[in-house]
């Protein structure tokens, strides 16, 4: 098999043109070369890839020069034609640090061709491309740059090669947002005891999942005039005309459905049923009322408690399904019952 | 508290014309077996198999699995509360057929039960891929109600573990293992400078078919309370649910409950494990508040200095978790949390119902939204006929050559939140 084919990007400091006074070189592609760290990557390389080109552009320039400097190293690395582009790493230092994010997402982005960097885990580049490129996490200074270069490499490589990527702590890149699955050395139960061993000692530890920050929805003011609203039911209970015609499945939905009831007095066994898998479906199949309150409503409306219930209802089955989902059926069908002039809507769970 | 468990290994399972236990081998009897399970009248048939690891084999629907465990000495006997007396048990000498147990499978809820492949990529998600298994799969008769076929199943399973532990009783077990905890002075006397240790069993208890039992009570009908950490070997706990398959504990779990063995393993070394705290995960809130106050202040009147909390299920459990987190960790004492997660096919959505700043120790059993392929197996013990409708699976789920696209959540134990597993996520 043909090497892979590396472009790598330094600024001017790693390739010992100097320091923060030529932070304003230009830009500047060197076909062939391999210059300072590149020399350790393709060590580690070995018969599998060879960095062909090497570009080479000081900090102030790049980050002074935007636009320009990110769509001149584009035309540089697309001449190329590499299979994975490496950036750095930039340790902790900022300003490089932001050019290795930025062209890195740049080329994977609009080149379509995997790439990489690293960086110490607080540059300010580490929280700003992240979630876009695979950072791999280094040390504070060009110290660990032996250790940078055992992660980046055989991390450039899978990506050369389209293998898939293992979860962060396997690979050594910054978490990404992206929960990957691996196999641990010991089950959970142990990891668990030695990690309150730790804790109680005061000595750190490190949590396996840290918690996400929340998005809290504050309710709208209440509907002053019910007499004359006009009511909307959604469900995420997975109330369905018989035979789940849209067939939503029992868990992890991938899709809502919406659903006509003009005319329904009264859910019935023969007409409805549930296709959420998440608990026993007797009840609600024998009566959907329960879950979806069709047949209350209708009364409310006769008896003008309500001005009307919506003819559409939306249902989905909240049984494990992503939360990024749920979001995404609401978003839509939000839009749909603000313009058919819904003014409040009935959210039920099970 | 002391009990001593003493393990045969058992190396075959054979059907034969006599039941008996010799040489590591299981002879097993049919036909005495159905009639135990016959016993019940709403069961119309039962079918038995035997699946070892590494065969082509694929076990679905699965409801339970359940080690069979015999008591030799001391008070009680193996689920009491439930097939023996409600004697307290934990404590004497108990004898466990290592190495093997007894799946229940059948079309339950058609939703929430599990698959196991003895063989293939899906093996190695799934504990009891290892395990010799004696598989039953149980009819109703006509008309039976969800709850009471999984009732019916149930009890069906336990007896039958039950008969085959009874096989061992005289048997001189391969490895003897003792498992001693304490009463709270004495403990402290014998063990002044470690911190003191609990363990917090959630258990499952959102009611419809989603239920667990303790001495044979209905977990939601209970507040939270204590028991000595071996009383859980001798079936104390036992499941009764149908929740997804991944992150439920079956009956196998709770006779050896990892977090149990994990601490037993540290007692008297670096920690003084005290006790278990079990309690439940109720839907409504004034449950919830309940048992989670109720969770704190034996933690606080305890005098913990820290404890392991696992959850079972996933979804609105999380909010128990996260209430007895925080209101532990109020109480000064420090938590580890053990979850799974529910982060989209994709790995990019919240993991979790609820979260709070507390639970800054997490051990994470991986994301049960995980797509794998499951290629075809050469038999299939049970049915595919509702493999497309299990908790995990969708619509094209049963590939046309007979492989499945699923979720991990389909596979028993695959994300299990006691830390039954090495999954993990990150």
């Amino acid at each position: 098999m043909a090497k892979l084919r590396v472009v790598h990007y330094i600024n001017q400091f790693f390739a010992q043109i100097g320091g923060e006074e030529k932070a304003d070189y230009p830009a500047e592609l060197r076909v062939g070369e391999v210059v300072g760290p590149g020399m350790a990557l393709m060590q580690k390389f070995g018969d599998e890839a060879e960095i062909v080109a090497t570009v080479v552009c000081g900090d102030s320039y790049f980050n002074e020069n935007l636009d320009k400097a990110t769509a001149d190293i584009l035309e540089m690395v697309k001449s190329q034609k590499p299979d994975v582009f490496v950036a750095g790493p930039a340790f902790n230092a900022g300003r490089y640090g932001v050019a290795c994010g930025t062209i890195a997402a740049a080329v994977q982005e609009q080149l379509g061709i995997p790439s990489v960097t690293g960086m110490y885990v607080e540059n300010p580049g580490a929280d700003m491309f992240k979630t876009k490129v695979y950072i791999v996490s280094t040390r504070n200074s060009a110290a660990g740059m032996r250790d940078a270069v055992a992660k980046l490499a055989p991390l450039a490589l899978k990506l050369g090669k389209g293998e898939p990527i293992g979860a962060s702590v396997e690979e050594g890149y910054i978490p990404n947002g992206v929960r990957v699955n691996f196999f641990e050395k010991e089950r959970g139960s142990a990891r668990a005891v030695k990690m309150l061993i730790k804790k109680l000692a005061g000595k750190p530890f490190e949590t396996e999942f840290p918690m996400p920050v929340f998005d809290r929805v504050a309710p709208n003011p209440a509907v002053k005039d019910m007499a004359h609203a006009k009511i909307a039911l959604v469900t995420s209970g997975g109330i369905v005309p018989k035979g789940n015609p849209d067939h939503i499945e029992s868990s992890s939905a991938s899709h809502y459905g919406e659903y006509d009831i003009a005319g329904v007095m009264d859910l019935t066994a023969e007409t409805y049923e549930t296709a959420h898998g998440g608990y026993d479906p007797v009840y609600a199949n024998a009566d959907a009322d329960r879950v979806l309150p069709v047949d209350v409503l209708r009364d409310m409306e006769k008896e003008g408690k309500i001005g009307e219930l919506h003819h559409l209802y939306y249902a989905t089955v909240g049984n494990g399904t992503a939360v990024a989902s749920a979001k995404k059926f609401a978003a839509e069908f939000a839009q749909k019952l603000k313009a058919d002039g819904v003014d409040a809507v009935i959210l039920t769970s099970t | 508290m002391k009990l001593e468990i003493g393990n045969i290994f058992i190396k075959d399972i054979q059907f034969a014309a006599e039941a008996k236990l010799a040489d590591g081998v299981l002879y097993v009897d049919k036909a005495a077996l159905e009639k135990i399970v016959l016993e019940d009248e709403t069961i119309k048939s039962v079918t038995f198999d035997i699946a070892k690891p590494g065969e082509s084999v694929r076990i679905t629907p699965v409801k339970d699995v359940i080690e069979p465990r015999v008591k030799v000495e001391g008070p009680g006997g193996i689920f009491p509360g439930i097939i023996a007396k409600v004697d307290t048990v934990g404590s004497g000498k108990t004898h466990v057929l290592k190495g093997m147990a007894v799946v229940t499978a059948g079309k339950i809820v058609g939703f929430q039960e599990g698959v196991i492949d003895m063989s293939g990529p899906g093996a190695k998600y799934t504990p009891f891929s290892e395990t010799l298994n004696l598989v039953m799969v149980c009819e109703p008769v006509e008309g039976l109600k969800q709850h009471d076929y999984e009732k019916a199943v149930r009890l069906a399973g336990f007896r039958v573990a039950v008969a085959l532990g009874e096989l061992g009783r005289n048997v001189a077990p391969d490895e003897t293992k003792v498992y001693e905890t304490c009463g709270i002075k004495e403990g402290i006397e014998k063990y002044p400078d470690l911190p003191r240790v609990a363990y917090v069993q959630m258990l499952q208890s959102q009611g419809l078919l989603h239920d667990t039992y303790v001495y044979g009570v209905d977990a939601k009908k209970t507040l939270s309370t204590i028991l000595w950490p071996t009383e859980t070997m001798d079936g104390a706990i036992v499941s009764g649910n149908c929740v997804s398959a991944c992150d439920k504990n079956p009956t196998y779990v709770h006779e050896n409950n990892p977090v149990v063995e994990d601490l037993f393993a540290q007692h008297g070394k670096t920690l003084n494990f005290v006790c278990q705290i079990i309690t439940n995960e109720n839907v409504y809130l004034a449950d919830k508040q309940r048992s989670s106050d109720w969770t704190a202040k034996m933690c606080r009147l305890l005098d913990l200095d820290g404890v392991i909390v696992s959850q079972e299920g996933f979804g609105n459990p999380d909010t128990d978790l996260i209430m007895n987190c925080k209101k532990i960790e109020a109480q000064g004492v420090k938590t580890v949390i053990i979850t799974d997660e529910y982060a989209g096919r994709d790995g990019k959505s919240q993991s979790l119902a609820d979260a709070d700043a507390a639970a800054d120790a997490v051990v994470t059993g991986g994301n049960a939204n995980e797509v794998i392929v499951l290629p075809k197996m050469d038999k299939v013990i049970g049915t595919l006929d509702y493999v497309n409708k299990i908790a995990g699976a969708s619509e094209e789920t049963l590939q046309p050559d007979g492989s499945l696209v699923v979720e991990l959540q389909v596979i028993t134990g695959a994300t299990n939140e006691t830390g039954f597993i090495k999954l993990s996520a990150r």
